[in-house]
């Protein structure tokens, strides 16, 4: 590994100041998972490391002005113990206790794994499909960013050079709103979704669909929205056909990467098949 | 390149020291403070032999710059009890041995944060340790029966 020098700032505005100071040199450091295996394999070679870990603020979760708000130094593990987490959506403390292994959890946080875009990654699944809005800031100003707008490619954001990642808001659910995070898992239950999908439906009284969201892991370089399948149920009661329609526009939306863990024919099928399963289980 | 002064408990006893800023905590374990029950295996956090506890759970020492653990306690398997030790001859929960001190270490961090943690439990908090010998079971007897001891 590259030595490099370490900046463990006692605040924000400090932790800004010094990354303007170097923005193309200086990486941001959260809990540390994927950015020690990073520096470890020499695929970047930062020469300042900006440790927040000094940074409480940043770790709180709870209500602001009728938004569910997670900082982006909470970890995995306090998110998925987190009483308001659960309350705004059981799917959401279920997808954070699904990465990893409980080691992972505890030392990786929200903020980490959003700016990695690892697009096989489960938080940012499920988060997309609760319509988060991730909110950064630098030294000129704090932006809100819808998570769709955040992941631009394979393991890269929109976030500018200069921005810290501060927290993801999430705002109310309809009333009555069903949520579930799904993730296929054909190898070892610690490893990276093969694909994953999270569905978030609503009906009215008489069971006509009129909220619906699909988001997909693992089934493109981005973590994606199936907008083509949320559209085709809203107005629709969920049965049958209409979820079997959808599962079908869902696989369709995705443009999946080969690896080990499957061809991209198999993983569109398999976003197909999960995604069916996903809108059974909230219909 | 900078270096830092940590200060730290490691099994109960105090650590001030200075580390530079690249140092990775299992090397400060091993090669800086003689704690070689911690194990580096796979180096990216998946196969459990460099477990740690820190301020009680568990973690991947592979995957921490020495300077993240100023001003926590550190637990190493030698900071811990014979109760488990015990629990893992007895039931059989090794054999060739390279994963033993991460899976004590995971499992005393388990009974810890889950007195009563179910079988359930067990086998999901020690889904990240490794075992190419045992099959598990005779891991997961073992902190069941450490359970049922205490």
């Amino acid at each position: 590994m590259r030595p490099f020098d370490y900046l463990e700032p006692e605040t924000l505005d400090e932790a800004l100041v010094r990354l303007a100071d170097d923005p193309d040199d200086a990486v941001v450091m959260a809990g540390g998972t994927s950015l020690v295996i990073l520096m470890k394999q020499d695929l970047i070679r930062p020469a300042r490391v900006i440790g927040l870990r000094r940074i409480g603020e940043l770790r709180a979760i709870g209500t602001a002005e009728g938004n569910l708000s997670l900082g982006a130094l909470a970890t995995h593990g306090a998110l998925a113990r987190s009483q308001p987490v659960r309350a705004h959506a059981a799917a959401l403390a279920s997808t954070f206790a699904a990465v990893a292994t409980v080691r992972i959890r505890e030392q990786a946080t929200l903020g980490g794994n959003l700016a990695h875009a690892d697009p096989a990654q489960d938080p940012p699944v499920t988060l997309l499909a609760l319509d988060g809005v991730a909110v950064a800031r630098s030294r000129f100003g704090e932006r809100r960013i819808p998570l769709d707008a955040l992941f631009a490619d394979l393991f890269e954001t929109s976030l500018e050079p200069g921005e810290i990642l501060l927290r993801v808001e999430l705002p109310p659910l309809p009333a009555g709103a069903r949520a579930t995070y799904q993730k296929f898992l054909p190898r070892t239950l610690d490893d990276y979704a093969t694909v994953s999908v999270a569905a978030v439906v609503a009906t009215d009284a008489s069971g006509v669909c009129t909220h619906a969201r699909i988001a997909l892991g693992g089934a493109g370089p981005v973590p994606l929205r199936a907008r083509e399948a949320e559209r085709s149920l809203v107005g629709h009661r969920l049965e049958d056909a209409a979820i079997r329609g959808a599962a079908a526009l869902a696989a369709a939306a995705t443009d999946p990467i080969a690896d080990l863990r499957g061809s991209a024919a198999y993983k569109r099928a398999m976003a197909g098949v999960w995604t069916e399963r996903a809108l059974r289980e909230v219909a | 390149m900078s270096a830092h002064r940590i200060r730290f408990t490691l099994n109960g006893a105090a650590v001030d020291t200075t580390v530079p800023a690249e140092r990775l905590l299992v090397d400060l374990l091993r090669y800086d403070l003689g704690k070689t029950g911690t194990k580096d295996g796979c180096s990216i956090g998946v196969c459990g032999l460099c477990t740690v506890q820190i301020d009680g759970m568990p973690f991947s020492s592979c995957l921490l710059f020495a300077t993240q653990v100023n001003g926590t306690a550190v637990r190493t398997v030698e900071g811990l009890s014979s109760l488990l030790q015990e629990a893992f001859t007895l039931e059989g929960g090794f054999q060739c041995g390279i994963c033993t001190s991460g899976q004590l270490v995971a499992a005393d961090a388990l009974l810890r944060a889950k007195p009563d943690a179910t079988d359930a439990e067990i086998a999901d908090w020690q889904m990240g340790n490794l075992c190419r010998c045992t099959g598990y079971y005779g891991i997961a007897r073992a902190i069941a029966r450490a359970r049922d001891a205490r």
